[in-house]
């Protein structure tokens, strides 16, 4: 325990008052937040046991610990439960509500109250998620059909949870596109938002637009199983391939609303921690956009073998390449901010720096699957598999935990120990490259996905891989534990440890309820380091 | 190490070319970008804290340049994709054409002349194949490695996929399309023959790696089609219960069915539940069990039955 006099705090922080309720009827974005931030994250460590499980079966062919169904059961749970449960809110729930209001000089969202029922709304999605566990679903996150329809396990509830889910999704985009086009301080023009602010705008549209298709398409699968209508039955008329474009019209969208945030998290840190502005500022906001438009229109690389024209797989496969262009044009940008920093290689500045090298990889290979004639032998193959891992490990989680590292003292007050939080790291990102890199190879010799039991040829590289998931589970444990040690024991955090110019950070920490006491007005957008901050002093 | 499979098809160089060549792009982006991050992290990590730092906010030409090259490689990539592509949807007008069924957890191939097999779809090599595929129930998917094909099969279509098998040998078939319990059990061969052994299997002489299988004594055929008919997707021989009841004790035991009667599970008890599963079906079991009325011979029913009873 850290020997040092802690001075009573001059104003009443957001985490003053205590008692369950005191948060769960809290309309304070901050609260809600962080609410949102614990329940993310502990799905984010169930489901994380649950892929443990399954690389643990998967270490040696044959019946390790699961068999086929349960097996099945696994990669359901995982999928379902990352997908809708920890990274489609993921970062816009937790650090969108605490950090917007305050990069943009409001006191609040535009409508805190809806903002609340928002958070409640995903927990009884997550009631309703439990729920359906008794009798687990074996159809994979994806729920494609004709097995969806017929698979004697518990699809209904399942899926009324994800639509429940959706509700909280698409309110929370509602109300951060009102927040950020009304609530903006005096000066705060467009380009001088934070670039966390862009992509959680963007994500917000997304959100706002692409989910209510997944909705309406689940309650369609629920109706199929109840009333037997047949829209996607092929033995009543109906048609699978049908159910594939609706579920991946907003599933491509989707993996944007978990990356994007990602991108802006790293923005925020590695300008701080190089002391130089973003390099490309409006390349970077604009970029954001156009992934997010483009976004809509390449559903279908999902599809290109499931059976439709080759027209139409063509043009899907040209408009995937676009997308592949503001994405690279950002990796650039980020690794230009480096270029004549004052580089300090603090735990989050890792993690943002294992996000543009991973992501990197994440994006290249997604090239790969774009490419129609390589698409036919690597899709639905582990290549896929490590593919999305490493965009949304590599991409999105790393941008998270590099969030949680460099707004912890913000969010809570405490500093945590820097030592601890880089052998954490170190973990990580060995571990993960373990588990994920030889799944490429999985794929291209042809190793098909969700396969429970596997030939003998394909044994070593699942070995390595599984041994690969405990480094990371490790990995992961240490920065749980640390992170659990800085609320508990953790130093008491000064206001601006970074000495960064954005806008939360001229604040307390943690803040007080009302944000500012007095809205600022801003002249310069947040990333004013070097020779021109310098002469401002 | 080998990352690829063995090239076995007319086409699967052409397709590891596209894979190469998208490999090579990527890996110099990948290695300029690390170099870059890494080279900078240390160049310039901080040596104070009143390092002073330039206040650079972008740069149109490189701003510029890391659009276009990009766009142009892009470009490149999708075109090679598309004429790759092109060809493998384009089946010679000559292809042998072989219709293939996928249900819960097997592959039907039947062929032109009337012939029908199960799991081992047999071909001849440097001869064109179109397959012309559809599902009787859920999603599958044809996948060949080492031919670098594959399509989905889906219900109430035809879908399809050609290629030249331009190796003798048994090559694997995997099912791609999650489709339930025993997806990673629906494991099928494609036996390519040279012309004078198909030639002497379209005559109906059984010919697998040369050797004709007449000759087994009916357990040990029975044995071998419990593992190629797809049987041992759902049903155990070592006592444990799967999709299906297990073999193990079978012949001779008295088996309860949903209505709480009873019947000996006999020769006619097996051959009925092979060719009308859904006859007399164990309690406790669900109504999934495929017919193989027409794709088992008279003489392979009662190789199986042979084997069942050896299952004690």
């Amino acid at each position: 325990m850290a020997n040092h006099t802690i001075a009573a705090p001059l104003y009443v922080p957001y985490l003053d008052k205590k008692g369950i309720l005191s948060w769960l009827l809290s309309t304070d974005h901050k609260r809600i937040g962080i609410m949102y931030l614990i329940s993310i994250s502990t799905f984010f460590l169930i489901a994380g046991i649950s892929a443990l499980l399954m690389r643990l079966e998967l270490i040696a062919p044959g019946k390790t610990i699961v068999d086929a169904h349960q097996y099945n059961v696994l990669f359901t749970f995982h999928g379902t439960v990352m997908v809708f449960f920890f990274i489609v809110p993921g970062l816009a729930a937790s650090f969108g509500n605490f950090l917007i209001p305050l990069m943009i000089g409001a006191p609040d969202v535009a409508f805190p109250k809806l903002n609340l029922g928002s958070y409640w709304l995903y927990l009884l999605a997550t009631i309703l998620l439990l729920i359906a566990l008794l009798k687990p679903a074996d159809t994979g996150w994806t729920f494609y059909t004709p097995y969806s329809i017929k698979s004697g396990t518990d699809v209904i509830l399942l899926t009324t949870g994800i639509f429940v889910m959706g509700f909280s999704s698409i309110l929370t985009g509602l109300n951060f596109i009102v927040t950020i086009h009304k609530l903006r301080a005096p000066g705060m023009t467009w380009h001088r938002l934070n670039l966390f602010v862009w992509a959680s705008y963007a994500t917000a549209i997304l959100q706002l637009l692409a989910t209510p298709v997944v909705g309406i398409t689940l309650l369609l699968l629920i109706m199929e199983r109840v009333f037997g209508i047949g829209f996607f039955d092929p033995s009543k008329g109906g048609d699978p391939i049908l159910f594939q474009n609706f579920f991946w019209f907003y599933s491509h969208p989707a993996v944007y609303i978990m990356i994007i945030p990602a991108f802006g998290v790293i923005s925020e840190i590695l300008p701080v921690f190089a002391r130089k502005p973003i390099f490309g500022y409006k390349a970077m906001a604009y970029s954001l956009l156009a992934i997010a438009l483009i976004s809509f229109l390449v559903w279908a690389h999902h599809m290109f073998v499931s059976g439709i024209s080759e027209v139409a797989a063509t043009i899907f496969s040209f408009l995937t390449f676009l997308v592949a262009i503001p994405t690279a044009i950002k990796v650039f940008n980020w690794t230009a901010t480096l270029y004549k920093g004052s580089i300090q290689l603090h735990s989050a500045m890792l993690y943002a720096l294992s996000l543009v090298f991973l992501f990197t990889i994440g994006g290249l290979t997604g090239v790969f699957l774009g490419a129609l004639a390589v698409d036919v032998h690597l899709h639905d193959t582990y290549f896929v598999v490590a593919h999305m891992h490493y965009v949304m490990i590599g991409g999105t989680v790393m941008g998270f935990f590099g969030g949680l590292h460099f707004w912890f003292p913000k969010m809570f007050g405490k500093m945590l120990n820097e030592k601890v939080a880089k052998v954490a790291w170190a973990f990580v990102f060995i571990g993960f490259n373990v588990t994920f890199f030889p799944q490429f190879i999985l794929g291209t010799l042809g190793m098909p996905r969700r396969y429970a039991d596997y030939p003998p040829q394909f044994h070593s590289l699942h070995e390595l891989s599984t041994i690969g998931s405990w480094i990371l589970g490790i990995g992961i444990f240490i920065m749980t534990v640390n992170l659990l040690r800085g609320l508990t024991n953790g130093e008491k955090a000064p206001d601006n440890p970074y000495n960064s110019v954005s806008l939360e950070w001229q604040v307390p920490s943690p803040p007080p309820h009302e944000n500012f006491e007095k809205i600022p007005v801003v002249t310069d957008f947040p990333y004013v380091y070097g020779k021109k901050n310098s002469q401002e002093d | 190490m080998n990352w690829l499979p063995e090239q076995a098809s007319s086409f699967a160089a052409k397709i590891d070319t596209a894979i190469w060549f998208v490999t090579i792009i990527s890996l110099i982006s990948f290695i300029l970008i690390t170099i870059g991050l890494v080279y900078f992290a240390i160049k310039y990590r901080r040596r104070s804290d009143n390092d002073e730092t330039p206040y650079i906010t972008g740069n149109h030409f490189l701003e510029t340049l890391w659009t276009v090259i990009p766009s142009i490689l892009v470009m490149v990539i999708f075109v090679y994709g598309f004429v790759v592509f092109r060809e493998m949807r384009t089946p010679p007008a000559d292809a042998i054409e072989v219709n293939v069924t996928a249900k819960q957890w097997l592959w039907q191939f039947q062929y032109g002349n009337g012939k029908s097999t199960i799991n081992e779809l047999y071909v001849q090599q440097d001869r064109p194949v179109k397959v012309v595929m559809r599902s009787d129930d859920v999603l599958h998917s044809f996948f060949v490695p080492a031919f670098r094909v594959k399509q989905d099969l889906v219900g109430g279509m035809y879908t399809y996929l050609w290629f030249t098998p331009t190796k003798v040998g048994i090559f694997d078939l995997y099912c791609a399309e999650y489709c339930g319990t025993g997806h990673s059990a629906m494991l099928g061969k494609v036996v390519v023959m040279s012309p004078e052994a198909y030639d002497r299997w379209e005559k109906g002489e059984e010919a697998e790696d040369g050797k004709a299988v007449a000759a087994l004594p009916p357990d040990q055929l029975g044995e071998k089609l419990y593992k190629e008919r797809g049987c041992n997707a759902c049903h155990s021989i070592d006592g444990t219960t799967l999709v299906g009841p297990t073999w193990k004790g079978l012949f001779g035991h008295e088996v309860t069915m949903a209505d709480g009667s009873t019947v000996t599970a006999d020769e006619n008890y097996i051959k009925q539940s092979i060719i009308e599963p859904q006859a007399k079906m164990v309690k406790g079991y669900g109504p999934v069990m495929p017919s193989f009325k027409g794709i088992l011979s008279d003489d392979e029913v009662a190789a199986i039955i042979a084997y069942i009873k050896t299952l004690k």
